[in-house]
């Protein structure tokens, strides 16, 4: 084992001034969920380890005086689904939020690690980007936003740059009759990595959808939001016409691998079904909201 | 190598120690401070068998690092009996054979106590989707989960 270093730091501008200083040797540890394994595997050696656990505003959950949402980069599912509010607000983001892993990953687990982790298939992320999520970073250079779907550039590569850290997930304050949903599918019950991820935020007033957002995941290099599906729900009734359509936008989308969970063409397929469903969902809640 | 020093509770007893920093909970548990119960069974977080509670928050040991633990609250399996009074769930564990070779037992009861300590009530989709992450190669897991609900429902009717 070669010498590492654990850092706790108190303040996010320690926490940068360190990561910076290490010159890419370091890791961010949030819930450890990935990056432990990583290094009992090998495939990580940091030289120091940045513990962002103890800056208050990694592990905070805060609603926005314009009724939005700011979700720490390190708060863990389990912290997040005990939260009053914000399942009752985004439950398609909880929902995906809290399918990462079992309880004792969720104790530990954050949707900042399962972003910066890079995999396209992490299942909270196709939720964030349907929810217009924006993030807040912080470097040695300052302060940035990012809308999420800017974030990921390829499996387990992002946009940060050198000595950059994920602060935050900014949520928008939701307009009266806005739904939000997320599914997946995998070939087992429950505890396995998505084959097609579909997240769908939407807008109904008086039964027309005057706002949606898709993300997909699984299907591609990065989760993608699909504007063009968005823009095949927005202005109908979610007839079965505008329904086919955004399901074709999703299918055009893909550019899946073939592996042992599913094929290309059986990814391809299912990401139009998904969307079907996960807009049914988000729908039916929209008409609660 | 430079060892952290770590101040921590442990099953409601102070205790100190030294870690190195990149090693994990489990390690230290089991061959630093002699406390064995909890087992490795995968190393990587899947199979729950070296499950503790840390600040009362179910996780898996081997997924936090030692130094971590620092001014924490850690509950291990060796924490959950009070002396020779087992707690309910290891009562009922045996009195319905809920395990067989035993390997994953210590982390499926760390897990159930966490269980019916938020939620006295809960229903068998709930204990299976709870113990998810505690894999157990015997029993098939349905003697686990009727285990479980038979002690919810003796604690509500004893409080």
């Amino acid at each position: 084992m070669t010498d590492i270093r654990y850092l706790a730091p108190q303040t996010l501008d320690e926490a940068v001034g360190a990561f910076a200083a290490a010159q890419g040797a370091a890791r961010i540890l949030a819930g450890g969920t990935d990056l432990l394994v990583q290094m009992r595997n090998g495939v990580a050696r940091p030289g120091t380890i940045i513990d962002i656990k103890k800056i208050a505003e990694l592990t905070s959950i805060e609603e926005t005086a314009d009724g939005g949402f700011r979700i720490g980069a390190a708060v863990s599912g389990a912290v997040l689904a005990e939260h009053p509010r914000f399942g009752t607000v985004w439950p398609g983001v909880l929902e995906a939020i809290n399918l990462i892993g079992s309880t004792q990953v969720q104790g530990r687990a954050s949707p900042g690690g399962n972003l910066c982790h890079g995999s396209p298939a992490a299942d909270s992320v196709p939720a964030m980007v349907a929810a217009g999520a924006v993030l807040t970073i912080q470097g040695p250079n300052g302060r940035r936003t990012l809308p999420v779907e800017q974030f990921p550039v390829g499996p387990g590569r992002n946009s940060l740059a050198p000595g950059e850290i994920l602060v935050s997930f900014s949520l928008p304050a939701r307009p009266k009759g806005s739904g939000d949903a997320y599914l997946r599918m995998i070939p087992r019950t429950e505890m396995d990595i998505a084959v097609v991820g579909v997240g769908v935020s939407l807008t109904l007033e008086n039964g027309v959808c005057t706002a949606a957002r898709v993300g997909l995941g699984a299907v591609a290099p990065t989760v993608k939001l699909v504007a063009d599906a968005a823009t095949a729900l927005v202005g109908t009734k979610l007839d079965d016409a505008a329904l086919e359509a955004a399901a074709a936008a999703c299918r055009a989308a893909c550019k899946p691998i073939d592996d042992k969970r599913g094929t290309i063409e059986y990814r391809i397929k299912v990401s139009g079904v998904l969307l079907k469903r996960t807009v049914a969902i988000a729908a039916e809640r929209a008409g609660r909201a | 190598m430079a060892k952290v020093h770590v101040t921590t509770t442990i099953n409601g007893e102070p205790v100190e120690f030294l870690c190195d920093p990149g090693q994990n909970m489990l390690d230290v548990l089991r061959n630093t401070l002699g406390l064995t119960g909890s087992k490795e069974g995968c190393g990587t977080g899947d199979c729950g068998a070296c499950s503790i509670t840390l600040d009362g928050r179910l996780t898996c040991s081997c997924l936090v690092l030692a130094a971590e633990v620092e001014g924490k609250e850690v509950g291990t399996i060796e924490g959950m009996a009070q002396g020779d009074h087992l707690h309910p769930l290891q009562q009922k564990f045996l009195e319905m054979a809920a395990l067989q070779c035993g390997i994953c037992t210590p982390g499926v009861l760390v897990a159930a106590k966490a269980l019916l300590e938020k939620n006295p009530d809960p229903s068998e989709t709930e204990v299976r989707f709870w113990l998810a992450g505690n894999l157990c190669r015997c029993t098939g897991y349905d003697k686990i989960v009727r285990a479980v609900m038979e002690t919810a429902a003796e604690m509500r009717g004893a409080a």
